[in-house]
């Protein structure tokens, strides 16, 4: 092999294309295509809804963030992702790690429910809830009559989203953990490691990346969902609205620079997370690249 | 230390991994368990490690039952097929390991903790690769950080799933050099699966002739070579 290389190189050139490379014309006409889509169902929306929210200036729309309703609303947002997702994660480094590193009865099952909120439409979700603790179930009628009020308040918001973002994480890492298989893990149990210090020290570096882009998926989903939410919050104004209810709420009220500032606040939140992980895949891009398989 | 095998048994469901196999591994031998895939050797070595429990059967360490005894209590020191080294962790740290994992009152300070990794290295021949990440050595360097790692622990027996079995000839043959050179240092009585006949009777004192979950033959190289006791034997050896 190394022998052959230079007297290859030597034939070929510098400039020459590789095996792998397309014509010109395709090239371009296929680059072409993928700017003009990204650039109309990513960027324009994005940018539409930034030069909306500032269409009469800064001021304007400052003010539009500034009722009490909209500071409800985005206090009510955060307060929920900050709930929902870290539960999420939780349950879906459990599940990943059952999954992944076990055999057992009922596997498939479980994956297949793992994928149900993907499968189910948020607002299907959003009326099984209702269903399931409105006052017309018993369980519902149980729950009132202790003073323990799930729909149309907060824990029924809380639910809901629990409920829509649960896949998030769990298949980020199921795959990444699948991959890994068990070898690593039994070398550290040889070693004398305890299965939680195994779990700490081995499993939970290996998946790290992965975990964090789940969170971040499940965060923005989070923060975002509006389906089931519409459907369990009741929409009280100033108490179980969340920023996507308030925006439409606001934009059904032809209160176009209100809604707009509050979408672009909840874009800016998303943008926020997506920024963190480029800053931390820039900051360890060196481990990245030593830590990626053999 | 001696290890003793007491019609040990194995099933995977309904498929039979090991039929009741009985061994006898003298203190401080080197020993091959050989024989094709499928044939129960590694299943074996699992469960000498801890790894796997026997569906029947005992496991005797210096004849103390040993068959319950977690796979952290037996302090084996195993080199896996793939090495399974840490990836996120430096060849210090992936040796390290096995003595910051020790309970708290048995640890011991930092300073002799990075003492006890240099000699493994120095050992092992790679005195200058501590800060490295297993993704940046060759595989032969691997395996030997893989067995530094397993010897860190200072463990009872060594065992080693096809320790050979990812490498190119040229570095197969100077590491079964090393593997000789650690036993015969350590003393450790340590137990190698391969389905290598070659490799197996030119490294081990003892080998252990396994096919379809049974033992075919126990015996020193020469004794195999000369006296292969059954057709199995024979035409495995032969190949």
């Amino acid at each position: 092999m190394s022998d052959a290389a230079p007297a290859l190189q030597l034939r070929s050139g510098k400039s020459a294309p590789q095996v792998t490379t397309e014509p010109r014309a395709a090239r371009f006409a296929l680059i072409g295509c993928v700017v003009a889509l990204t650039g109309v169902l990513l960027f324009a929306p994005l940018a539409a809804v930034f030069a909306e929210a500032l269409a009469q200036g800064w001021r304007a729309s400052l003010e539009g963030l500034a009722s009490p309703d909209a500071h409800a609303a985005i206090r009510l947002t955060l307060i929920v992702a900050a709930i929902t997702v870290p539960l999420n994660a939780l349950f879906g480094v459990a599940a990943a790690w059952a999954i992944s590193k076990f055999d057992f009865r009922g596997k498939a099952l479980l994956i297949t429910l793992i994928d149900l909120p993907f499968s189910v439409s948020p607002v299907v979700a959003g009326l099984a809830l209702v269903l399931l603790f409105g006052a017309n179930s018993s369980l519902g009628a149980w729950l009132i009559a202790h003073d323990l009020k799930i729909v149309f308040a907060f824990p029924g918001i809380v639910l809901a989203t629990l409920f829509v973002t649960f896949p998030f994480i769990a298949r980020e890492l199921i795959p990444v953990m699948m991959e890994q298989g068990r070898a690593e893990e039994e070398a550290a149990l040889t070693l004398g490691a305890s299965g939680w210090r195994v779990f700490r020290t081995v499993t939970l570096p290996n998946i790290r990346w992965a975990l964090l882009y789940g969170v971040l998926l499940c965060n923005a989903r989070a923060m975002g969902e509006f389906g089931a939410v519409a459907v369990i919050s009741g929409k009280i104004r100033g108490e179980t609205t969340t920023m996507p209810i308030m925006i439409e709420m606001l934009y059904n009220e032809y209160l176009s620079v209100a809604a707009f500032s509050l979408a672009a606040a909840l874009a800016l939140l998303a943008l926020v997370t997506l920024g963190v992980k480029s800053l931390l895949e820039w900051r360890y891009a060196d481990l990245l690249a030593a830590t990626r398989r053999h | 230390m001696h290890i003793e095998i007491d019609e040990i048994a194995k099933e995977f469901g309904t498929a039979r991994a090991l039929h009741p196999v009985s061994l006898s591994i003298p203190s401080g031998a080197l020993i091959a368990l050989l024989g094709p895939s499928g044939s129960g050797k590694t299943t074996l070595l699992r469960i000498l490690a801890g790894l796997e429990f026997p569906s029947s059967g005992r496991v005797l360490f210096d004849a103390r039952e040993a068959t319950g005894l977690s796979v952290q209590e037996r302090r084996a020191g195993f080199v896996f097929q793939h090495y399974a080294l840490f990836r996120h962790m430096t060849v210090f740290e992936n040796v390290a390991y096995g003595l910051r994992a020790r309970p708290r009152r048995a640890r011991l300070p930092e300073a002799e903790i990075g003492r006890r990794v240099k000699r493994l290295l120095d050992l092992i021949q790679l005195p200058d690769i501590g800060a490295r990440y297993p993704s940046q050595l060759s595989g032969g360097q691997r395996q030997r950080v893989a067995l530094a790692r397993a010897l860190a622990i200072e463990p009872r027996m060594l065992l080693l799933d096809e320790p050979f079995g990812a490498l190119d000839a040229k570095v197969r043959k100077e590491l079964r050099q090393g593997l000789r050179e650690i036993h015969d240092a350590t003393g450790l009585t340590t137990v190698f699966v391969t389905h290598d006949q070659e490799e197996a009777l030119a490294l081990a004192d003892l080998v252990v002739i396994m096919s379809m979950g049974r033992i075919e033959q126990v015996g020193r190289p020469t004794d195999i070579r000369a006296r292969p006791a059954s057709d199995f034997v024979r035409d495995f050896t032969a190949a």
